[in-house]
């Protein structure tokens, strides 16, 4: 090998460790940016896809009114006003309004709902029921206690009243599941009245219901195997609620897993 | 679970000795065939297993406790009211509410207790409380030992995470429209519903009390959708006291004193009005 090859070898190598020396500090930072990709949690993943609510930018925005603390320790609810494109159908509109009642108002001291909570899935069943599938955040992050768990759970049937009519009752699951308490107290297996208006008011004691058009579990999420139809049934409110005479009412959820014993 | 785990490897071994000497086919018929038998026995274990240490159902509950701590002494039918069943929420794995000093719901309320429990004594109750020690039964069986009694009212008594420190709620539960199947019976899971009324002035009763004893309290009771409420087929309601947010528990331990004066004036004040009601009382 003559001294002019050696000469060209040595060039080639130097060319390739000064290529290798500009190149590898990329590769590093593209690896470092695919571990950290990596390290998002699959809930942070589901709340990017659940919160992508289409929105038209040319819809035009209307006041919304949204429920939340007062700041007093009262346990009572203060509308605010927020102005949004709101859409018109209701499960998106329902979406709209309670992503936005759980990103909080300004001032977090006012929150009713844990900042981490996020809203995995809305339905809305032809008879006015309304199915809220919250993230386990709204469960594991609650203040457990009566109060605090009526305080949550009623903003969020005061807002959905407010802005969306079609919504008559709510019934809350966490992570697709059906769970007996919110944090420890607040009955989570039926179902809250939203908006008394259309909701037919059932007899003292229930009477034959006519045939309805559809099914009688048609009204009621498939994963939730149901036995009994829900009692549509508005009782009356009582004066003295916390929430200005307000009363959250729970019925027979749309479903429970098992049939509950009869007592005798 | 080991010896599930190691009837898993047993099949294992098996498959591959079929394996070798059948072939590949013969491997899928008889894992196929192994997996379908210890997997129905490993099925039948593990429905098995539960069934030996958990609760009775609820029904069987109220002819027996499971464990209370107090000996339920069977139901005696007398007229009128006679007996408080006292509830210390939470116990045991669940601590309820959690304040930053580290002052837990569950041993605050057993503290109450004990002195609701002589207040009510002092006014010539029986007195039954569904835990005395750190447990945790469940909301059936606590409602179970108000059940399987006669002429009992049901208190559960609770520490909130919020509102004005040094106040008092009472809540009943919200209105469940009464409905009954054929034969008029009333679904376990709606026990309280033939007693809402009673819960309610019950509360309202022991409301004016608290609010008399402490400043900020409301004048009547709140309405709320309390699980443990739901299941009790009494007069029954829930008092919450804020909270566990106090710098110091001496705070909450002060208010004890006049919460159960509250209560058992409030019930003495309630027993002309008890009656049994006549829809889906208990038989």
């Amino acid at each position: 090998m003559t001294a002019r090859w050696i000469r060209w070898v040595v060039g080639v190598l130097c060319v390739a460790v000064l290529v290798g020396a500009i190149y590898f500090p990329i590769l590093r930072r593209r690896l470092q940016l695919a571990a950290k990709l990596q390290q998002q949690t699959a809930e942070q993943a589901r709340r990017e896809l659940t919160q992508a609510v289409p929105v038209n930018p040319g819809e035009p925005r209307v006041k919304a009114r949204l429920f939340w603390g007062s700041g007093n320790s009262d346990g009572l609810l203060v509308d605010s006003t927020v102005e949004l494109p709101l859409l018109s159908d209701p499960v998106l509109r329902s979406k709209q309004v309670l992503n936005t009642l759980l990103a909080g108002p300004v001032d977090a001291e006012l929150r009713t709902l844990p900042p981490d909570a996020v809203l995995l899935a809305f339905y809305l069943l032809p008879n006015g029921t309304a199915i809220a599938d919250f993230s386990e955040a709204l469960a594991t992050a609650t203040p457990s206690g009566i109060q605090s768990e009526q305080l949550a759970v009623d903003s969020i049937t005061r807002t959905l009243e407010a802005n969306v009519p079609g919504v008559q009752r709510l019934k809350i699951l966490i992570h697709g599941q059906e769970v007996e308490t919110l944090a420890g107290h607040l009955d989570l297996t039926g179902t809250f009245l939203v908006n008394t208006k259309g909701v037919q008011v059932a007899p003292a004691v229930a009477a034959p219901v006519p045939a309805p058009a559809s099914p009688p579990n048609a009204d009621k999420p498939a994963a939730l195997g149901t036995e009994k139809p829900a009692p549509a049934a508005a009782p009356a409110t009582k004066p003295g609620s916390s929430l200005g005479g307000r009363a959250l009412t729970p019925e027979k959820g749309p479903g429970k897993l098992t049939q509950p014993e009869r007592k005798r | 679970m080991a010896d599930r785990f190691g009837m898993l490897l047993d099949v294992g071994n098996i498959a591959r000795m079929i394996r070798r000497a059948r072939g590949w086919n013969s491997f899928r018929m008889g894992a196929f065939f192994f997996l379908q038998v210890f997997g129905a026995a490993a099925l039948s274990f593990s429905s098995q297993a539960p069934s030996q240490t958990a609760p009775a159902s609820p029904v069987a509950q109220s002819a027996v406790p499971l464990t209370p701590p107090q000996t339920a002494p069977p139901a005696v039918p007398r007229a009128g009211l006679n007996i408080v069943v006292l509830d210390p929420a939470h116990g045991g794995t669940d601590p309820g509410a959690r304040g930053t000093g580290g002052i837990r719901e569950s041993e605050i309320v057993l503290d109450f207790a004990a002195q609701v429990r002589r207040a009510l004594e002092a006014q010539g109750f029986q007195v039954l409380q569904t835990r005395q020690g750190n447990e945790n039964p469940s909301f059936d069986d606590r409602s179970a030992i108000a059940n399987a009694q006669s002429g009992a009212v049901f208190v559960t008594l609770h520490i909130a995470s919020t509102g004005l420190s040094g106040t008092a709620r009472v809540y009943v539960n919200s209105d469940l429209p009464v409905t009954t199947d054929v034969g008029g019976l009333i679904s376990w899971d709606r026990a309280q519903t033939p007693f809402q009324g009673l819960s309610r002035k019950l509360g309202d009763q022991v409301q004016a009390l608290l609010a008399q004893r402490f400043k900020g309290s409301p004048s009547t009771a709140q309405t709320a959708a309390v699980r443990q409420l739901r299941t009790t087929a009494a007069p029954a309601i829930a008092v919450e006291i804020s909270s566990v947010v106090v710098e110091n528990r001496t705070d909450l331990d002060r208010m004890a004193p006049g919460v159960a004066d509250a209560i058992a004036t409030g019930v003495a004040a309630f027993r002309p009005s008890y009656v049994v009601p006549t829809t889906g009382s208990t038989p």
